[in-house]
């Protein structure tokens, strides 16, 4: 018994300094590519515009219909269930502050994040753990081209711009989904919709929204290339990481937005 | 070039050793390479061949020793200065290790666009030469995945060469490649070396193309240097080991039975 009990413990000893192992490369990874962005052309280090704008192109235009589709399902859904229960209480009307402050503080950050994480971070770890796989990585570093100035930098930067972006897009969208069901349920016109949900926000709302789609950009950069850079053995590695780069950056965001929601709403 | 610049050793290594945690892979290893040199480095699987040319390219770094590239000490050397030697410096990985998402053209053209201020007319027309010089005209817009393996391998070898470096790194030409198509690219790094005076360092198992190329033969054996001499000489080594990988001997190796007996039963 003891022998297994000693096993446990250098178990749970051995994930842990995984844990912070991964923790301190995270960081270290986050650190480095600010590093490239900000000094990178006094180095001869250059982070391209083109670089940065053809990753917006992957990472951020191209997550925009499915990113409206998802919000504009997840407005009306809430309208759906905002009437249901508010007419409980024969409050039907007060839906759209209901949706309003739902969506803008929590729902469109949350699911914009989710949906970007999904196509990005697997898509990252995939191409990053297949180079290195194929010793593209290590071809990038004799030419004398920092990896993570050359494929981490420029996904770090795209997201931190397309990010916010789509949330701004999925804010809109999924008030619209909204605004399509109480007119239909409500005969509230879309228009008068708009007006009061207007009235009810403030720029903190949008706002709160907006810091957390910056945290979670951050978060699917760094989870995807941290994937990426540490696979090893061959196709299945890469499969393997492709996997945990999607739960973790997940799951990662999930939790960022339960600790924002705590603290910023207070 | 003078004569000064002739005797002068582009790479000098000392006291090498390296360790992957406990174990030691490479015991104190010393060699030197002559400028306009083709020097082959030959060993078995597990020779450690592969851990020394990473070394040599300062992917890794070593426990102890100092390696001199071109009279740098590449163990010694900040990122900016490492960056500087890279530029003199080619190298062509065993699986070519193209980048998959660029077509030949662009992963030729790609040291280039990152290390000079060229304009792109001047660069495609660079890169197209190198294409010309290992016979790949007109293949430059095929993706890496169109072209077959020697071809892989003389794209990587464009791309290696379109800096004109002073050093030439060249892993396993002949790995996965027919006995025509691999004597084709043995003619190809000899005619390279009297073209552009370049020093070549080739990594290699096969015995037919070491002897064809080099000018001396470093062999290495489990992580130790048995010998550093011209071909001739390393024909006539009266070293058994040496005479095993050229005769294609297998091992025979004494078993202690006692040792083997306590290793089955731990």
């Amino acid at each position: 018994m003891p022998e297994r009990l000693i096993l446990l413990i250098a178990a749970l000893g051995r994930r842990f300094v995984g844990a912070v192992d991964e923790a301190g490369y995270l960081f270290a990874l986050l650190v480095e590519s600010v590093y490239w962005l900000l000094f990178g052309a006094f180095l001869k280090q250059p982070v391209r515009l083109r670089a940065i704008f053809s990753e917006c192109m992957a990472v951020g235009v191209r997550a925009i219909p499915i990113v409206t589709i998802a919000c504009f399902a997840t407005g009306a859904m809430l309208a759906i269930q905002g009437v249901a229960t508010l007419k409980l209480f024969g409050a039907e009307s007060q839906v759209v502050l209901g949706i309003t402050l739902s969506v803008t503080r929590e729902f469109a950050p949350l699911i914009a994040g989710i949906f970007v994480a999904g196509r990005t971070s697997s898509a990252v770890a995939a191409r990053i753990g297949t180079m290195q796989v194929s010793q593209e990585i290590d071809a990038l570093r004799v030419l004398g081209i920092n990896p993570v100035r050359y494929l981490v930098s420029p996904l770090l930067a795209a997201l931190l711009i397309t990010l916010p972006m789509l949330t701004v897009l999925a804010n809109f969208t999924a008030l619209l989904g909204g605004a399509f069901y109480c007119s239909l349920s409500l005969n509230l016109p879309v228009q008068i919709f708009f007006e009061r949900a207007a009235a009810t926000l403030e720029v903190a709302d949008v706002m709160q929204g907006m810091i957390k789609s910056s945290v979670f950009a951050v978060n699917i950069a760094l989870v995807g290339a941290c994937n990426g850079f540490k696979v090893t053995a061959g196709a299945e590695g890469v499969g393997r990481a492709t996997t945990r780069s999607v739960v973790l950056s997940i799951v990662y965001i999930i939790l960022i937005d339960a600790v924002f929601t705590y603290f910023m709403n207070r | 070039m003078n004569a000064q610049d002739t005797c002068q050793s582009v790479i000098e290594v000392e006291n090498l050793v390296v360790r992957y945690g406990e174990r030691e892979i490479l015991h104190n290893i010393n060699f030197d390479v002559a400028a306009g040199e083709i020097m082959v480095i030959m060993g078995g699987s597990g020779s450690g061949k592969s851990t020394l040319l990473r070394h040599l390219l300062g992917l890794n770094r070593p426990a102890s020793g100092s390696i001199r590239l071109l009279g740098q000490d590449i163990t010694k050397l900040n990122a900016r200065q490492m960056l500087e030697l890279q530029k003199n410096i080619g190298v062509s990985f065993q699986g070519g290790a193209l980048f998959n998402s660029m077509t030949v053209g662009e992963n030729v053209e790609l040291p280039l666009v990152e290390h000079t201020k060229l304009d792109p007319h001047t660069i495609r027309i660079m890169a197209r030469m190198k294409l010309e010089v290992v016979n790949l005209a007109g293949f430059e817009n095929l993706m890496p995945s169109e072209l077959s393996g020697g071809m892989i391998k003389r794209a990587a070898l464009a791309r290696a060469i379109v800096m004109d470096p002073k050093l030439l790194f060249f892993d396993e030409p002949s790995a996965g490649l027919d006995p025509v198509v691999s004597a084709e690219l043995d003619e190809l790094i000899l005619r390279l070396r009297e073209a552009m005076n370049m020093s070549i360092v080739v990594v290699t198992h096969e015995l037919e193309s070491a002897f064809k190329i080099a000018d001396r033969i470093t062999v290495l054996d489990q992580g130790h240097v048995l010998m550093c001499d011209s071909t001739q000489a390393v024909k006539n080594a009266d070293n058994e080991r040496i005479q095993n990988l050229l005769n294609r001997r297998p091992r025979q190796e004494q078993i202690d039975p006692e040792e083997y007996l306590a290793r089955l039963t731990g």
